[in-house]
């Protein structure tokens, strides 16, 4: 190897990287705490001091899942022996279970109004980015800032009069209305960061094609979407997290019926007290689909997180 | 793939109609392209904004449909710009603010300039890293304060363990003194990669020649970092600081479930204030105000951020 | 309005044919809160299913964000919930605002009689304006707050003779509040089979009621009042009166010198939690939790005892909890949700309601001479319910307790200032309230 002025030495990389490492250890202890909270028991969970080893159990994950009630003496008899192992995980707590939870319909609600909105979000978002970047659209600059500053607004303060509005036209608790929100709050960042990919696509491929007698719609559809298809897939991903993850418009928003998994999971609660095993796997199964669309996304983070503004 | 659905379409129209699909004129294609878009965002974005102002000048209240509706004029402003409740709360923004920023910036860059040492592994790491950052902040806030639980919480058992002290001996969320630095740590754990990630960035944007001639002039390591490094990664630094700057500002769902506020008013930032203003005292018109100073102290602030931004990239 | 029309006809109707059954099997939605009698009424609600062919559908909201949720639900007119058990504080803004239907004809046409429920629980829970005949819910869940205290440690020989030798007297269910923080604080520290206790668990959570509910206990008994009983809404003297200070800073003391560290935000959950993992010797709490105390494996069966709220010097008063049930003006399945309420009010299933947990409020049920000796906490329920005050019912509800959260917070917990000028402070934002209401 060459020397370079820029290339660390040896040392300086072990340093480095001890350094980096052990940050990174610090950083992944809660979420290891959290998918290790999830397969304790209740007891187990709050003993102290804090239990690293322990008997994996899955209370969490039944008690997630089902209603239970605090079972009487004669309410045991009339059910008589549990028939499943998790009626027998239930029964050891002193529980019968009553029926399903409503985590699954949150969850579900989670990925319709996820999903829902972010194909909506790419539809409008790319045909805008496109527009913004090959045509000469009349006050492009201040409609572009006007895009980005939509996001800037307090959802707080944005919600005050969308719930008004929302009550007017029957959308509060439903999913179309949270589609359409999270669709309207998402196109900033979609026509911006789409905007970058496909200012990147030289426009000479188009032209080859109009040349060729494509028509617009032709070229946009045939040259440059396939072209974009990377730039898109990975918007349309940053769309979902961000769908996944709000938190504010959908407590204010919903209810029962639309409500997301994130109003939802802090308050599960068990039959008396909070129930952290169950809250705990209601996390996990909410943030591993995530910590893998990161992985999927590792090269395009940057330029996500920053609008398009930072590219690599 | 001959047949694409556009295609179809244009066999299956009338002719003329074909024609005319065919001549759309850029123009109108690219109106038809960016109509929806802004329709959608006037919609949802900028009449609320307009009812905001309207609603503002009165004393609407949402939980009192049968009560006539009165214009206030300016008194709502003039209510929460002399409340010192509301000051209290500014304050304790700002110090959440600012202390988030301060931290992430120097934590961020530092894990950014160790990973530019380009060590066996980095990117592996660099992921790693980054996952608290992409994660829902109500859930994990959420889990926070089970960290955070006296005995039994990791938190304490953690600041025990190295420090000796009883975990049962302090409460983070519970203790007025320590609730504010709660949230920064929280904030700091789950924001910090957002700051490194764009460090890295700039890091890796400094040409390697800039090196090597300040080398050949025999400039030292820590003068190279003071007069190359800094300075070729400041405005990717201020970009990280904008954006901080403006998300924590209107910072609700990660605090919100970790302290709801408490206790007191410590941990009370504007946002958390402004719910309970809009969605639980119900008092519509004066948290339209609410809002609407919060959208001008966003926007102002923002502004002169980015002059300032802009005269560093001139630079 | 419509859903008044929508109403009227379905009383009507129900006048008409008598019968309670209706020609469609409806999906019926029941909001309340995530607790322990709520999965007792999905046991009981089983009944009603088999026999009128409605299904039931729950939804239940922590307590924490209960108010929050359906308050919201409401105030936006959603159709979530056709039955809602809300809070006795609700009852006034849903009259007022037209959420809630008003039930005097369906009491009427199906022999319902108000008289016939717990005094306490109709004028808490089912009356707008208070003391006027005019219903707006059927007492569903009589609650109180009350004491729940380690029997099994109190009963201890080496424990009783300590306290009796350090105060004088014998360490049993405290007649007087301050006989109550004398032996939270006797307990707070102390080791007891190899860890450390402490004295009690009280209300202390911030972010919804939890410690209005709490510090009333100490307010009332202190000679705090809402008003002046003779002028309503003069509070100036009775909010902030020399007793009422008293009180607050009783409170303060207790959470200061009795309470476990870190127990700053806590509410019914934590209080429970605390309680049965055996870390305090006494705790503050709905009387809701005891069936479930009864049976827990670590301090049921006969380790713990239970009391009503001590007196003080200006009297004994235990703040009322409990709800009424509810039918929400928005849904369209009024007459199944109608149907519904008539079922529950038998006495039969009330009955059978105490027997799974719930706190019945009809009298054919608390006044049975079986009720108080059917288990262990009965009697100080029914001793409780005989001394219930109210938080303000008014729809400005929320807006009064916000500022009764802030206020008591920041002096009990975060230690500012002092309790007068605590409550000085709540006189006017209480005032401020009422002069936005145009009742001033």
């Amino acid at each position: 190897m060459s020397f370079s002025v820029t290339e660390a030495s040896g040392r300086t990389k072990w340093i480095a990287g001890i350094l980096v490492v052990g940050y990174a250890l610090i950083t992944i202890a809660p979420l290891v705490w959290i998918i290790a909270t999830g397969f304790k028991s209740g007891p187990d969970s709050i003993a102290y001091p804090p239990k690293v080893v322990f008997e994996p159990s899955l209370e969490g994950y039944v008690n997630l899942f089902t209603d239970r009630t605090r079972a009487t003496e004669d309410m045991l008899e009339e059910a008589g022996p549990p028939e499943t192992w998790y009626d027998q995980i239930a029964r050891d707590q002193g529980t019968i279970i009553t029926g399903p939870s409503r985590y699954g319909e949150r969850f579900l609600n989670s990925v319709i109004i996820g999903f829902g909105s972010t194909a909506l979000c790419m539809l409008l978002g790319t045909a805008a980015a496109y527009a913004f970047s090959r045509f000469r659209v009349p006050l492009k600059d201040d409609l572009m800032f006007f895009i980005l500053s939509t996001r800037m607004m307090p959802p707080i303060a944005v919600a005050i009069p969308i719930f008004l509005m929302f009550r007017q036209l029957g959308l509060n608790d439903t999913h179309l209305g949270m589609i359409l929100l999270y669709t309207a709050v998402n196109l900033s960042l979609s026509v911006w960061l789409l905007k970058g990919f496909i200012d990147e696509i030289p426009v000479e491929y188009e032209e080859a094609a109009l040349i060729d007698g494509y028509t617009r719609f032709q070229a946009f559809y045939k040259v440059v979407l396939p072209q974009a298809a990377t730039g898109i897939a990975s918007t349309a991903i940053f769309c979902l997290i961000f769908a996944w993850n709000e938190y504010a418009f959908a407590v204010l928003l919903t209810s029962g019926t639309a409500q997301t998994a994130p109003p939802f999971i802090p308050t599960i609660i068990g039959t008396s007290g909070k129930d952290w095993p169950a809250v705990a796997a209601g996390a996990t199964l909410f943030l591993v689909p995530v910590m893998v669309f990161t992985i999927l996304l590792r090269k395009h983070l940057l330029r996500g997180i920053t609008f398009g503004a930072v590219r690599k | 793939m001959t047949d694409t659905p556009i295609d179809k379409a244009a066999q299956a129209t009338p002719e003329p109609l074909a024609r005319r699909i065919r001549g759309l004129s850029d123009r109108s294609i690219a109106w038809i392209f960016v109509a929806p878009t802004i329709f959608l965002l006037l919609a949802v974005n900028i009449f609320p904004l307009i009812w905001t102002i309207r609603l503002s000048f009165t004393d609407y209240r949402v939980n009192r449909p049968n009560r006539e509706v009165e214009w206030v004029g300016l008194r709502n402003y003039e209510r929460i710009l002399t409340d010192p409740d509301v000051w209290a709360t500014m304050q304790a923004t700002a110090h959440f603010l600012i202390w988030t920023i301060v931290l992430q910036v120097l934590i961020g860059f530092a894990l950014a300039y160790l990973i530019n040492k380009k060590f066996r592994g980095n990117d592996l790491w660099t992921t790693i890293i980054v996952f608290p950052m992409m994660l829902s902040p109500a859930v994990v806030g959420n889990f926070w304060t089970f960290l955070y639980q006296p005995q039994i919480g990791l938190f304490n058992y953690v600041i025990a363990f190295f420090t000796g002290a009883d975990p049962a001996s302090f409460s983070m969320i519970g203790d007025v003194h320590l609730a504010p630095w709660a949230i920064v740590i929280a904030d700091t754990w789950m924001w910090t990669p957002f700051v490194m990630l764009i460090c890295l960035a700039g890091l890796r944007s400094i040409p390697d020649s800039i090196y090597e001639a300040a080398e050949c002039d025999r400039a030292s390591k820590w003068r190279q970092f003071w007069t190359i490094t800094v300075p070729m990664v400041l405005p990717f630094l201020m970009l990280a600081v904008l954006f901080r700057g403006i998300e924590n500002f209107k910072m609700f769902d990660l605090v919100v479930q970790l302290t709801g506020g408490g206790p007191g008013n410590t941990t009370t930032l504007t946002s958390i204030d402004l719910k309970r203003e809009a969605f639980e005292k119900w008092r519509t018109g004066y948290s339209s105000a609410y809002a609407v100073i919060l959208f001008v102290t966003v926007f102002g602030l923002a502004s002169i951020y980015v002059k300032a931004l802009n005269k560093v990239k001139e630079r | 309005m419509k859903t008044k029309h929508l109403m009227s006809a379905a009383v009507s109707a129900l006048i008409a044919g008598g019968a309670a059954t209706s020609a469609t099997a409806e999906d019926l939605t029941l909001c309340w809160a995530a607790w322990d009698p709520a999965n007792a009424l999905v046991e009981l609600s089983k009944d009603f299913e088999a026999q009128s062919g409605h299904t039931m559908n729950f939804e239940f909201v922590p307590w924490t964000s209960f108010a929050d949720r359906m308050l919201n639900e409401l105030n936006s007119g959603g159709q979530l919930c056709d039955l809602m058990i809300g809070d006795s504080q609700w009852i006034g803004g849903g009259a007022e605002n037209g959420h809630y239907v008003k039930l005097n004809d369906f009491f009427d046409a199906n022999n319902i009689d108000m008289a016939d429920f717990i005094p306490a629980t109709v004028t808490g829970y089912a009356e707008w304006p208070k003391n006027t005949p005019n219903y707006y819910a059927l007492p569903a869940f009589g609650d109180v707050v009350g004491w729940t205290y380690r029997k099994d440690w109190f009963e201890r020989p080496e424990i009783a003779a300590e306290f009796k030798e350090k105060y004088g007297r014998d360490l049993g269910v405290p007649a007087t509040l301050e006989e109550l923080k004398d032996i939270a604080q006797f307990f707070q520290g102390r080791e007891i089979d190899g860890t450390t206790v402490y004295g009690a668990a009280i209300y202390t959570e911030r972010g919804s009621e939890g410690i209005t509910m709490g510090v009333t206990n100490a307010l009332y008994n202190y000679g705090f009042l809402y008003e002046n009983p003779e002028k309503p809404y003069d509070l100036e003297g009775f909010v902030n009166s020399e007793g009422a200070v008293a009180g607050l800073e009783f409170y303060k003391e207790l959470y200061d010198t009795a309470t476990p560290p870190g127990s700053s935000n806590w509410y019914m959950g934590e209080n429970i939690d605390a309680y049965r993992s055996g870390q305090v010797a006494l705790q503050m709490n709905f009387a809701f939790i005891w069936p479930g105390v009864e049976a827990d494996p670590n301090v049921g069966g006969g380790k713990s005892g239970y009391f009503p709220n001590p007196a003080g010097p200006a009297g004994q008063f235990a703040q009322l909890g409990g709800q009424g049930i509810s039918v929400v003006a928005y849904s369209d399945k009024q007459d199944a949700a109608l149907e519904y309420i008539k079922w529950f009010a038998q006495p039969e299933i009330q009955a059978r309601w105490w027997e799974l947990g719930g706190y019945s409020a009809l009298r054919a049920v608390v006044e049975d001479p079986g009720f108080a000796a059917s288990q262990p906490y009965a009697q100080t329920f029914l001793d409780s319910m005989a001394i219930v005050k109210d938080f303000w019912a008014e729809p400005a509800y929320a807006d009064l307790l916000l500022p009764m959260q802030e206020r008591i917070h920041n002096y009990v917990i975060a230690g500012e200032g002092t309790a007068q000028e605590a409550l000085d402070g709540l006189v006017r934002d209480w005032t401020e309230v009422f002069e936005d209401e145009g009742k001033l």
